[in-house]
């Protein structure tokens, strides 16, 4: 295709057309370059055609838009790349996580939580800051803003502070902090509704990108059978081309043997009861441990809560630091052993290892929830408590203001309004900043914990190994304790309920979502440095699920049970009366019903009321049950058919096979009688005619049919003549 | 930064400048040192088919060519056409059982059996091939591929 001639100078129109065809021909064919497996030579040929006639084109007075476009054209391309590549380079830790894949198996999947935690932040922030700008009303400005003159004395202590008290109670940090004036400045920003619609966005934002991600994951996993192509997936693709580490390539030699030897003894193992009764018994004395192990620390906790309100009762100073920090000492140390002991009781059940880590997964997983639901019904109950005391303060707000004025006033006389600093003015207890502070609480001894145990279980360890090593009885390195392995599952599902506790506590505690990209960062370092420095890559490396959905699914669940609680506290308890958005009204989405009586036209609240009935709204909840319904019954008849058609395909190219082999045979027949009967070959061979009813039938088909169907020019792919045509004549030599 | 490691390799003979494009090609044992490679139990195959001699030597264009193909960004059909290449010992444009063997015998460094290699390639045949000739055309390791799960390189 090379255009060998000279262009002359003038080209005639019909000529610059046909030019200009192919030009632009090269030019589509140079967009799909990148996948055709060409040498870079033939690639760069094409480049060079384009812009050695492209230039032949541009001239001519008609031709000047053609060359302006093509010039834009090649401008934005380059623009276009030298965005990918700031794309690329913009993605945080680029560096750090190819050289930690080069060590260990794919870590990618962490990335994908730290987008989602980017986003949150920003909302969350942004809306903040427009509370400070737009004249919202500084520090001790309004009672909610300031510390009571009663804590004043102790509000910077370091301990008030890290317990969340003091200043940072009264700080942009929480909810109680939040003005509810309707609207604020100039721009008439609407705080209460603004507040209102970044909580619920950002909820619906977290579920699109989740189950976006899933969609994404199901489609590249392509139907059907996981299991169709074993020991072929087994040996294609199992060598990671990542791997730059002689120690990592050993270890993923020595898995990659293991998991072969595995394949054949499963193969091998043709139906061997081996005594099923007693694995079905284990089993299920395994699950029944399990059930006690998960009862147990659901009690722990609720007594544990308990305890802490006692002593909240009577006055947190009484109390030593661990008495203070009971609940959430107690929830991380359970997090730590619990999934220890699970691991030991599921030696047990004597599973094929993915379904025994599935099984793992789950039971964590049970853990954490029955944990966290415990947690929360023990703040409810705080809730309670505190809502009772507002009611008395209410009552004693009435007698304290009467007590301002002396009695001097009447019931209804009007007097000049005494001026009281808002520090001494009594403070309704905020349920909803407790509730905040909480879970910071919550999640800072969490990320404490998190690093203690890296620290010691990690770091410590490696130490002691290594040193001890020379002065100890047994190998330290390779038997007990050894270094310490990364295991990617468990630090996944931190990472996952981590952020579960985020969505939970982000309505009550703006900020802690930006707490938590601190957070994020930190780890990411400490872990990075754990992970080359004392950690050893893990023995057997296999993944929890085929794609990384099982993930996903997850993360899907826990976004839906960590919004239920807040959502049921907005839709039920009545706000406080004295502090944050909502303050004074009776349930916290009345936000919404104000706006749209005051801010939008008459009709439009009239649709919205008619749209929210329950008699439009429950017909069209059935209607999607339904659709639901539907879809997934297609899907699956999908399934079946792509299953059917798939053993189709096979039976139909078996026998399409089989008869070009018979057809070929029938060709050579005929060919060689012809042959044989042409007075050219007939006495030659007339000795050797015995010998053609010997030649064996090939043993091999003809693999010229198959030749069309390789996609694209490989290059050095020539059509070979089939074997058994050419052993014809060999055999007619002898 | 390409032609920075392509120079590294041989600061002799690679010169800085390339505008007059001359016609350097390194040979397979430099190549194969590169900390990408050597931990690759293929890393001779991959050299070999990115050559324009088949004998691995490389000009640049060829090393720029392997690298983009062994890029992630790569599109998984140019990954697919070359991972058969790759795995071509005998350069047929066939996999049959003997490639078969020598891939898994790289891949396990030899702790397999040899009826377990046995087994494992006739398994792997059985699997893969559609039109029941015993060996594997491009299109039968093309359907094969597709269907993984984790195409990851």
């Amino acid at each position: 295709e090379k255009v060998g001639e000279e262009k002359p100078e003038v080209l005639s129109p019909e000529e610059l057309e046909k030019l200009k065809e192919e030009v632009d021909e090269r030019k589509k064919l140079i967009s799909t370059l990148r996948g055709k497996p060409w040498p870079m030579r033939k690639k760069l040929e094409s480049h060079e055609f384009v812009e050695k006639y492209e230039g032949a084109l541009g001239k001519g007075k008609s031709r000047k838009l053609y060359a302006y476009k093509v010039m834009m054209l090649k401008k934005w391309m380059k623009f276009q790349r030298d965005f990918e590549n700031f794309k690329t380079a913009c993605v945080p830790w680029e560096m750090k996580i190819k050289e930690i894949e080069s060590k260990y198996v794919s870590y990618l999947f962490l990335l994908y939580p730290c987008t989602v935690l980017l986003v949150l932040p920003g909302c969350l922030l942004f809306f903040n800051l427009a509370e400070k700008a737009l004249m919202g009303r500084p520090y001790g400005s309004m009672p909610r803003k300031t510390v009571p003159r009663a804590d004043e004395a102790n509000a910077m202590d370091f301990a008030v502070l890290w317990d969340f008290g003091g200043y940072a109670q009264y700080s942009v940090l929480f909810y109680g902090y939040y003005n509810s004036q309707r609207a604020i400045g100039w721009l008439k920003f609407r705080m209460p509704l603004s507040y209102f619609l970044v909580g619920v966005g950002t909820v619906a934002y977290s579920y699109m990108v989740v189950i976006r991600t899933m969609a994404r994951n199901a489609n590249e996993d392509g139907g059907g059978d996981n299991n169709s192509f074993n020991f072929s997936w087994k040996m294609f693709t199992s060598w990671d081309y990542l791997i730059g580490n002689p120690e990592t390539a050993d270890n993923k030699f020595a898995s990659i043997t293991t998991s072969f030897k595995e394949a054949i003894l499963e193969e091998q193992e043709s139906r061997k009861d081996d005594n099923i009764h007693l694995t079905r018994f284990l089993r299920v004395l395994a699950n029944f441990l399990v059930l006690c192990c998960l009862a147990g620390s659901g009690y722990l906790i609720y007594f544990v809560v308990r305890r802490s309100q006692k002593f909240a009762l009577e006055g947190l100073e009484s109390h030593s630091w661990w008495e203070r920090n009971e609940v959430n000492m107690v929830m991380s140390l359970l997090g730590m052993f619990c999934p220890m002991l699970f691991d030991v009781i599921s030696a047990l059940e004597n599973y094929h290892p993915r379904i025994a880590l599935q099984w793992q997964l789950g039971r964590i997983f049970a853990l954490f929830l029955g944990n966290l639901y415990t947690f929360i019904i023990a703040l409810m109950d705080e809730i309670n408590l505190k809502r009772e005391e507002e009611e008395v303060l209410k009552l004693n707000m009435t007698i304290w203001e009467a007590s301002l004025y002396n009695g001097t006033l009447g019931v209804n006389s009007t007097a000049p309004p005494i001026t009281v600093h808002p520090a001494d003015i009594p403070r309704g207890p905020c349920w909803e900043t407790m509730v905040g502070q909480e879970f910071v609480r919550l999640i800072v001894s969490d990320t404490m914990t998190t690093y203690i145990t890296l620290l010691i279980g990690d770091f410590l360890r490696a130490v002691l190994v290594r040193f001890l090593n020379y002065c100890w009885c047994w190998d330290l390195e390779a038997g007990f304790p050894s270094y310490s392995e990364f295991d990617v599952s468990g630090n996944v599902l931190g990472l996952i309920f981590n952020q579960g506790m985020i969505w939970m506590g982000a309505f009550y505690a703006p900020c802690l979502p930006a707490l938590n990209v601190l957070r994020l960062h930190v780890s990411m370092y400490l872990q990075c440095w754990a992970v080359m420095c004392c950690n050893v890559p893990q023995e057997r490396v296999f993944k929890a699920s085929g794609s990384n959905n099982f993930y996903m699914a997850m993360l899907l669940v826990i976004l839906f049970l960590s919004t239920l609680p807040a959502i049921y506290t907005i839709v039920t308890i009545p706000p406080s009366f004295d502090c944050g958005p909502f303050s004074g009204k009776s349930r916290m989405f009345d936000v919404i019903q104000e706006t749209l009586e005051s801010d939008f036209p008459a009709w439009f609240g009239k649709v919205f009321s008619y749209a929210s009935n329950p008699g439009l709204v429950l017909p069209f909840l059935l209607l999607m049950v339904l659709a639901i319904y539907y879809l997934q019954s297609t899907s699956k008849s999908y399934k079946q058919a792509n299953l059917e058609l798939k053993k189709k395909l096979q039976t139909v190219s078996r026998t399409i096979n089989k008869v070009l082999t018979l057809i070929q045979h029938l060709l050579y027949s005929l060919f060689m009688s012809s042959y044989l009967s042409s007075p050219l070959g007939g006495e030659h061979r007339a000795h050797q005619g015995k010998s053609n009813h010997q030649i064996p039938p090939s043993a091999t088909s003809p693999p010229a049919p198959r030749g069309h169907r390789i996609p694209g020019p490989l290059p050095g792919n020539q059509w070979q003549p089939a074997p058994s045509v050419q052993r014809v004549p060999n055999s007619q030599r002898h | 930064m390409l032609h920075g490691r392509f120079h590294e390799l041989a600061p002799h003979l690679v010169p800085l400048d390339y505008t007059n494009q001359p016609d350097i090609r390194l040979p397979l044992a430099l190549i194969v040192s590169m900390p990408e490679l050597k931990e690759n139990p293929f890393r001779n195959r991959i050299v070999e088919v990115f050559s324009e001699d088949g004998q691995g030597n490389l000009s640049f264009n060829d090393f720029v060519d392997m690298f983009s193909a062994l890029c992630e960004t790569a599109p998984r059909e140019l990954k697919t056409i070359y991972a058969f290449k790759i795995y071509d010992f005998n350069v047929d444009n066939f996999l049959c059982k003997e490639d078969l063997e020598k891939t898994l015998n790289r891949l396990t460094k030899g702790e397999l059996t040899p009826e377990e290699v046995n087994l494992v390639c006739s398994k792997a045949m059985e699997e893969a091939d559609l039109d029941g000739d015993s060996k594997l055309s491009f299109s039968d390791f093309e359907n094969m591929i597709s269907k993984a799960p984790d195409f990851l390189r």
